[in-house]
This record gives C-alpha cells, structure tokens and sequence, in this order.
C-alpha cells in the first residue's frame, strides 16, 4: 500500500474554560488514502469538527491547544511546519469546506475576489487569468452562467449555489486532502444530494482524498469508503462502510444505526440513542458510552476499554467486542 | 455605473428633498414663534420703536399677510437661495455664510477624515491584540482623550505647540498679508489647520477607536474569518481587508450621526482659535441677537448635515454590496 495523504496520529485537542479542561479530541488517530472518503461520525459535540480544524491547525488559541499528535500530510509533519509554511499548506494541499456556507463566504466581496485571491495567494496569478480560471472553476462545480455569477456577492445566490462557489474555492489549487465538515447540514433535501455528488465526481476525477464529516449515515453508506465513529472525544469504532453497517461492533455505532433505521422507517417517529452525551466536565470514570449503554457489564465502569485491532483495519473500544471476533 | 448603484444613489438623492422641506418648514415657524417680529427687534434696534414704525417695517416685510402665504414666499425665496438680509450687517445672509462656509467644511472634513482614518488603524491595531498591553495603553488613551474636554485641548495644544515650541501656528486660517498662491496657499492653510483640526478630531479618535476595535472582535468571531485562515491568508491580510472591511460598517454609520455634532464642535474650536468659519458667525449673531443670519445659518447647517448623511450613505453602499442590491 503506497503511503497515505494524510496520516493522523495520537492527536488530542483541549479547550481552556472557566469549568476546567474540555478535552474534546483525545488520542485519535486515522488515515486516509488516495481517491478515499474517510466519513467522520457521531452525535453533536464529540469533536468532529475540532479534529477536522486541529489538521489544519486552527484551533483558536485561547482557549483551544493542540496538546499533542503529528498529522502528516503526504508524509509531512504540519505540528513541525512554521506558521509561514503552514499557509503555504492551508488551501493549497489541504483545504476545507464548512457546514453554512453564507457564513463562510465574506458578504462584502465578490465571488471572484473570494476565488481569485486563492488563485493569486497560491498559484500566484494574474488578473486576467485569474477571472477565466474563476469561471472555469465555476463551470467545473456546476454553476450555470459561471461568467455573471463571478461578478455577483454572495447574498445573490442561493444555499445551493453558495455551497459549490465554497467547493470551487476549495478545489481551486487542486488540494491533496477535502475536508468538508457537514457539507449539506444546511441545504434543502433536493440541494443536499447534488452537492453530496458533486463532491464525489470531483474526488474522482481529481483522485484527492476527502475527510467527510457527516450525522448523517444515509449519506456515509453513499459516499464513503471507510467510517471512523467517534464518542465524547474518541474514536470507538473503525471500518469499511460494508464492516459497519453489516457488522458494527460498538453498541454506540448500533446505536446510531438503529436511529437510523428508524429514522427511514417512519420520518416523524425519530429514535435516538436513549441518555445524553456525558458533559465534557462529568466524564465517567470507565467506559464513556457506560451510562447509557444497554450492554454495559460492571467492568465498563471501572475502566476504559482500549482501542483493540479486530480485523485489519478494523477497530473497537468496547470490551465486549474483544473477544466477538472469535466467536 | 451599474444599474442597481445608479438607482440607489438615486433614491438617496431624491429622499433628501423632503428632507430640506421638513428644515425649511422648521425654520420658518420658528421665525414666527420667535417673540415678537423682525420688526418688533429691527425697530427697537433702530431706537424709534413707535407703533407706526414697527407697523410700516412690517409691510415692507410682508408680515402683515396671512401666514401661508408668508410661508409660500418664505419657500419661493429659499428657492433662489434668498434668506433675507442680516439687520445688523445689512448685508444678504447668504453672502456672510457663502464666506464662511467653506472655512468651516475644510475644518470639518479634515476632522473627520483624521478621526476616522486614525481611529480605524489604531482600532485595528488593538484588535489584533486584544488583552495584551498595547490594547489595554490604547485603551486607557482613548479613555482619556474622550474625557478631555475640547476647548481645554485646543489651548493646551496652543501653549505647547504655537508658544512654548513655537512651532505651529495659534490662530488664523493663513499667514496674514503673505498673498501665498497656489501650493504655498494650500500649505499654509494646512499649516494652519493642524492643530484646530486636532482639536475638532481627538474626541472622534477616541470614539471610532473603541468602535473600531469592538467591531473588529465581533467580525473575528465570524465563520468567513475562519474560511480566510483556510486559505492560508496571513493575519496581517485577513485583518487588513476580510475583517477591517465588514467591521468599517458601523464606524461609517456612527460617523454619519455624528457630522451634526461635529459642526456643533466646530463653532467651539473655530473660537479658540480664531478661524473664520461659520462658528464666529454663529456667535456674532447670537450676541447682536441677528435672528434673521441666525436662521440662515442654521437652514444651511442643516442642508449640509443632509448631504454628509447622503455622502456617508454612498460610501457605506461601497462598502456594503447588500444595500446597494435591496
Ligand atoms: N472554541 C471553543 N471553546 C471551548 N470549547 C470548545 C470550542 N470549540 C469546541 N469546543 C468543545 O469541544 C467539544 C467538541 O466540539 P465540536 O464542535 O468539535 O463537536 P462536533 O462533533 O463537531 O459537533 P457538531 O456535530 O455539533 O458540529 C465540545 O464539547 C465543545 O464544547
Ligand atoms: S465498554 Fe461496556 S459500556 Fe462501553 S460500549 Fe462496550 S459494553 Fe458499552
Ligand atoms: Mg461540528
């Protein structure tokens, strides 16, 4: 297997807060490969998007600190890179995409000026040039009369058309790594699966790799290669698409696929995992899933089970899981 | 000009026009709310303020008409930009105010623009680092001057400037009798300017450098400050066009409330140190009790206050694409 794009190890994100230390990312590691979807999944706060930011290192500090890991990109360590070199990285081989994208784009300039000054910052373009590879990009993501939307703000298009401008931003220097973090939370039903799409066909064509981090499994099992599953902080779960939805080994992934389930079955009736996630500063002493585990067993709440190969490529924190291999 | 900007700037201009009616309206009633008539005040003035007198000075002025049409008269000749004669100086008002006039908008427009200018770079600069020392220094600065009153700034900077380093001049728009022309007339007069436009400003400082650094902070916590750094623009860019754009919105709003205050000021500065604006002219018909120059000035006061608004409106329509495109 060649080398991966990116290459996450033992990264851990805390926060500072008048409550005490939100350890939001703890001792995550994953990779991903070339042309791969890498989805990153859990319920509202369990440190998606702090990890996604923490690859790029931008973390507001106060009150974030990445407080230890390396994430290597194409074998580069970024923790090592100077702040200098770190931009040079940031848009250019690793770039992101954002859950609002009226939020994400500046109100007060063009879609031109927003794409350009990638193309100026990190190609080093001129103007002219600058504006036909603008409408290319454009055209590329979808966007019908590409040469008027260029001259055009932000609050004159639609979620939709928004959400492609931030993806032709994103892909305007060909990045090796996407991070798009919950890229269609925010778009109408019909809009969500276009953009969902368009990401896939652009990974394709393009060959990058792409961290997608989604709530939604209906949208894992149709773009995704692999899942990691992450609780309070943790990774807990690690596999294929095919692995998790046929075979999930942690209760909280059954969880989250039995909501799911649901969720299809019957639109109105939603279930969840029943309980809540343990606030940041009431962590329990075991297993962090324990208060609201179905399975849990005395042991889960003395300790913390550890992260445990079960299969190539294939990982679970639970100590049920440990020995289901065999059996 | 695009169609959208086009359309704007016209629906300004044409808002303002109600605008000045709605001031001449005011004018005129408190000419006649005032108590007793011009020519209760020109006879007794005069010092023969018998009955037939006053009487006959009012038809010349036509104060014995029922009062429409007084106001219809009063608005045909505002028209032609008629506001009637100073008593005292026996001259048109309009030509005193048309001399003095633009005396004052130099002092205002540099005030403005000093304050401004200076007040968003030094806002810039704290935000940026917000809680370290240089912030709080600013901050106990900008707290000081803004608790400084402006007559006593003004002759603190005469004393210091004009007569212990005697450096700057004291008073005065230009060097009296020095017949300066082109370029060395307009440094004289920007040499002149420094410190009364100082004085008029230091205040504004103060306040647009508070505003500008909170405005600042709240654009920081905006998601496209986040969508900048991904690109890997450096702080410095980010600060410099992404944030200080969007947060210029506020200071440019609060600087066009502001323009009225800032002529207010200036009478004051423009005593202390003797320029010939409209602020003397205030105060010279104030105490000869010039009713008539007194309203003049205070209808083309207010006509210039409307179109800094529309000017400032413009420029925040520059700034802002949104209110251009509603
Ligand atoms: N700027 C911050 N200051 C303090 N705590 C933070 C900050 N950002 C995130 N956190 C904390 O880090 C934890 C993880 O948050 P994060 O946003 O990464 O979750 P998430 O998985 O992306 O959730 P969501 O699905 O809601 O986006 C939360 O407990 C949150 O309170
Ligand atoms: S370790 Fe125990 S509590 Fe934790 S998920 Fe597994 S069974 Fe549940
Ligand atoms: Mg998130």
């Amino acid at each position: 297997m060649s080398a991966p794009v990116l290459d996450v190890r033992s990264l851990s994100v805390e926060f500072e807060s008048t409550l005490g230390t939100v350890h939001a990312v703890r001792d995550l590691s994953f990779s991903i490969g070339e042309g791969e979807t890498l989805a990153l999944v859990g319920e509202s706060g369990s440190g998606k998007s702090t990890a996604a930011m923490a690859l790029l290192r931008l973390i507001p500090n106060p009150p974030g600190r990445i407080s230890s890991g390396a994430v290597l990109l194409s074998g580069r360590d970024l923790m090592a890179l100077s702040e200098a070199d770190l931009r040079g990285v940031r848009g250019r081989e690793m770039a992101m995409i954002f859950q609002d994208p009226m939020m994400a784009l500046n109100p007060v300039y063009t879609i031109e000026r927003q794409i350009g000054e990638v193309l100026r910052l990190h190609l080093g373009l001129s103007k002219s040039e600058i504006l036909a590879e603008v409408v290319e990009l454009l055209r590329l993501v979808g966007v019908p009369a590409p040469e008027e939307r260029a001259r055009q703000y932000p609050h004159n298009l639609s979620g939709g058309m928004r959400q492609r401008v931030m993806i032709a931003m994103a892909l305007a220097c060909r990045p090796r790594l996407l991070i798009a973090d919950e890229p269609t939370t925010a778009l109408d039903v019909t809009v969500q699966a276009q953009v969902l799409d368009l990401i896939h066909g652009l990974k394709e064509k393009l060959g990058m790799a792409v961290l997608l981090i989604t709530h939604d499994l209906g949208i894992v099992a149709e773009t995704a290669n692999r899942v990691v599953v992450m609780y309070a902080g943790r990774k807990v779960e690690e596999g294929t698409v095919g692995e998790i939805f046929a075979d999930p080994r942690h209760p909280y992934t059954r969880g989250l696929l039995g909501a799911a389930k649901w969720e299809e079955a019957d639109g109105d009736l939603l279930r969840e995992i029943p309980g809540t996630v343990p606030s940041p500063f009431e962590m329990p002493s075991g297993c962090s899933f324990a208060p609201r585990c179905a399975e849990a067993i005395p042991l889960c709440r003395g300790a913390m089970p550890e992260l445990k190969d079960v299969a190539p490529g294939r990982q679970v924190r639970c100590f049920l899981a440990e020995g289901r291999g065999h059996g | 000009m695009k169609k959208a900007t086009f359309q704007f700037v016209l629906r300004r201009l044409l808002q303002v026009v109600p605008v000045v009616l709605a001031i001449a309206a005011f004018n005129f009633l408190l000419l006649r709310l005032a108590p007793g008539d011009a020519a209760d005040i020109l006879a007794g003035q005069m010092g023969h303020a018998t009955v037939e007198f006053t009487e006959q000075l009012r038809r010349e002025f036509g104060l014995d008409r029922p009062l429409y049409q007084q106001f219809l008269i009063y608005m045909g000749k505002l028209l032609t930009l008629d506001l009637g004669m100073s008593h005292l100086q026996q001259t048109p008002v309009i030509d005193l105010i048309v001399d003095r006039l633009p005396a004052t908008l130099i002092l205002m427009v540099s005030a403005i623009l000093l304050a401004v200018i200076v007040g968003i770079c030094i806002g810039i600069a704290a935000a940026r680092r917000q809680g370290r020392l240089a912030d709080n220094l600013i901050s106990v600065a900008a707290l000081l001057v803004y608790a400084t009153p402006a007559f006593w700034l003004g002759l603190m900077l005469i004393v210091l400037f004009s007569i212990k380093l005697d450096i700057l001049p004291s008073g005065g728009m230009m060097q009296i009798g020095a017949g300066h022309e082109g370029l060395a007339h307009v440094l004289d007069v920007t040499w002149h300017l420094i410190l009364p436009a100082t004085t008029l400003g230091l205040f504004y400082v103060a306040i647009y450098t508070r505003l500008m650094r909170a405005s600042m902070l709240e654009v920081y916590g905006l998601d496209f400050i986040v969508t900048a750094r991904a690109k890997g623009l450096s702080e410095g860019v980010i600060a410099w066009t992404h944030a200080m754009r969007n947060a210029l919105l506020p200071v440019v709003t609060l600087a066009g409330v502001q323009i009225g205050h800032l002529l207010g000021g200036s009478v004051l500065v423009e005593t202390v140190f003797g320029w010939p604006g409209l602020g003397r002219l205030v105060f010279d018909a104030l105490l000869q009790r010039d009713l008539n120059l007194l309203l003049g000035i205070l209808f083309i006061s207010s006509v210039v206050v409307v179109i800094a608004n529309l000017v400032v409106d413009l420029v925040y329509g520059l700034l802002d694409p949104r209110i251009v495109h509603r």
